[in-house]
């Protein structure tokens, strides 16, 4: 072979595709694609508004920097609270979407969230399960022995490092809880001798 | 209600929820009766997404009947059986006058680089999403479509995403007649992609996963040829062979932030969230594709840096285009498609499970277990 202008040959010819794959070229015309061209102003979107009515604003919503205004439509799930609603407020007042302070900050408030609900679900009458809430029993039923040994998968090396990811956590609290509770003991125990 | 809540990464359980209410005139409550959770929504399982707050119920993907309407909503009726887009859009900003639906700028107060979606975290906006029993819907009068009485319930919910997202991520490639083009990945919106290749005149669709399974699946719904690249020693030399050492005129990266195939890279990203996704297969793309040629990413990644090879592409004069699929502009077109016989989503469903079961479908589909390509959540209330 050598490096000439010509497009290489297809494998096949395009009557042969045309016969071979259902629809083959029904979109063959680059301009009549349904996102084509990206921008365009003749779209009917359904709205009956220059701008949306303002939903209420019930508790204070937090919004990017970036944006002028709080919009006028927000998803109102998960209202901000304790320590991890400090730090996601504090990442959205302070820092723009394009400091890395920004999203680090969020992340880290997602693990203080994380830390905080599973330890306040042993308060209650249904405490984080992480045998139900993983989802492992379905190792059982749907065959993960099989699944994770068959051909060539790419992600049997770091597959060993998922139980320590989502393990890890509660078996260190665990052992920090007997840390803990042996030191309080010892403090006992050394107060009444 | 019922619905999937968050409890951290890799945990998620089912518990009762109060009922969505009418937050705003334009506002629909939908009661789903079917979702399907989506190679995305594992980011969020994984804990990648910043922002994913404990509680947040996940799910983009999603059809129901209208259950209530707000006083200023026109276009739908009480008992209307829907198809909602992961988009929540206004349709009257700058950016939606302009059909970028994904980019509107008037439903997301978190950020202003992403619109707005449901159940995905409030870096998108903090709305609940559809693995739940209802669902509060916003712009009602935009977002939303009568299902037509043809359509099948499981289309229907695949053009909500999956569908819409794979055909569009076809149409940023500006694939012309004759076009060699590299989908990577095999999951839902890969396989489309390279379905809908075809469809825009493609002369050579080549899909490349590690997942055998998968790639049998692009070798009989997508009519690919197929790359399982853990069994090759250097992908883009394979890739350069197969395409007479010019490279594809366009690659489709269909796989985004959870990349296998570099182990560092994996890690870094996937594991120890230190990179915003891992590049493994955006590289890749830049590497396979020809001088000159078009990468389309369709792969969803976090908002914080990635090691990209970006030298490469400016040295190579690249096109890379991408976005979040702006859904709805793409139905009329799908809907002709799937009626004509030319695509019929549903091929690609695996599984169908029970709302009370999805912390295992989850596991299932994280870990690529059971021949899992796509996986339809079944609400109790459905």
């Amino acid at each position: 072979m050598a490096y000439t202008s010509e497009k290489p040959p297809l494998p096949e010819s395009i009557d042969q595709l045309r016969a071979r794959i259902p629809g083959w070229g029904a979109d063959l015309d680059p301009a009549d694609r349904p996102s084509v061209p990206r921008e365009r102003l003749d779209l009917d979107t359904g709205a009956h508004w220059d701008f949306p009515d303002r939903q209420p604003e019930l508790v204070p919503r937090e919004r990017s920097i970036e944006h002028a205004f709080l919009t006028p439509v927000f998803g109102t799930a998960q209202p901000l609270r304790g320590l991890p609603g400090v730090v996601r407020a504090h990442a959205y007042e302070r820092y723009s979407e394009a400091r890395a302070a920004h999203w680090l900050l969020l992340v880290l408030a997602d693990r203080l969230d994380a830390i905080e609900h599973h330890a306040t679900s042993l308060l209650t009458p249904r405490p984080d399960n992480p045998i139900t809430q993983t989802g492992v029993l379905s190792e059982v039923r749907r065959h993960g022995l099989s699944s994770r040994t068959e051909g060539h998968r790419a992600d049997r090396v770091h597959q060993p490092l998922d139980p320590v990811l989502v393990g890890g956590p509660w078996l260190l609290a665990a052992a920090g809880g007997v840390v803990a509770a042996a030191l309080v003991g010892r403090a006992v125990r050394a107060l009444r001798s | 209600m019922r619905a999937m809540v968050y409890r951290g990464p890799y945990k998620i359980r089912v518990e009762d929820k109060d009922v969505p209410r009418i937050e705003h005139p334009n506002d629909a409550i939908v009661r789903v009766t079917l979702a399907a959770i989506c190679g995305s929504d594992l980011h969020l399982y994984h804990g990648m997404m910043p922002d994913t707050r404990i509680g947040h119920t996940f799910g983009h993907e999603f059809i129901g009947v209208v259950d209530q309407v707000g006083p200023s909503v026109q276009n739908l009726s009480v008992g209307d059986r829907v198809m909602v887009p992961f988009n929540v859009y206004c349709g009257s900003c700058f950016f939606c006058a302009r059909g970028l639906y994904s980019n509107c700028h008037n439903v997301n107060p978190n950020a202003t680089a992403v619109g707005g979606i449901y159940g995905y975290s409030h870096t998108t906006g903090g709305y609940d999403g559809g693995q739940a029993e209802y669902v509060r819907v916003p712009f009602a009068d935009v977002g939303p479509q009568r299902i037509p009485e043809w359509m099948d319930d499981e289309d229907a919910v695949l053009l909500t995403d999956a569908l819409s997202t794979g055909y569009f991520g076809a149409q940023l490639g500006d694939i012309h007649e004759g076009d060699v083009v590299v989908v990577l990945g095999a999951g839902p919106v890969g396989l489309f992609a390279a379905r809908s290749a075809w469809l825009m005149g493609a002369g050579r669709v080549i899909v490349v996963d590690h997942l055998d399974y998968r790639l049998e699946k692009a070798r009989t719904f997508a009519y690919a040829e197929t790359v399982n690249f853990a069994e090759h020693d250097d992908l883009i030399v394979l890739l350069k062979k197969m395409t007479d050492h010019l490279g594809a005129d366009v690659v489709i990266d269909a796989v985004g932030a959870e990349a296998d195939g570099n182990l560092m890279q994996h890690v870094t990203s996937a594991k120890l969230k230190l990179q915003g996704g891992s590049p493994v297969a955006l590289n890749w793309a830049i590497d396979s594709v020809r001088k000159g040629g078009t990468v389309s990413v369709m792969g969803a990644y976090g908002p914080l840096f990635s090691a990209v090879k970006f030298g490469d592409a400016m040295n190579k004069g690249l096109t890379l285009r991408m976005n979040q699929a702006p859904v709805k502009r793409q139905w009329p077109r799908l809907f002709e498609h799937i009626r004509n016989g030319y695509l019929k989503p549903s091929d690609i469903v695996t599984h169908r499970i029970p709302l009370e079961h999805i912390a295992e479908g989850y596991h299932m589909f994280s870990a690529k277990l059971d021949g899992c390509i796509k996986t339809l959540v079944v609400p109790d209330a459905a």
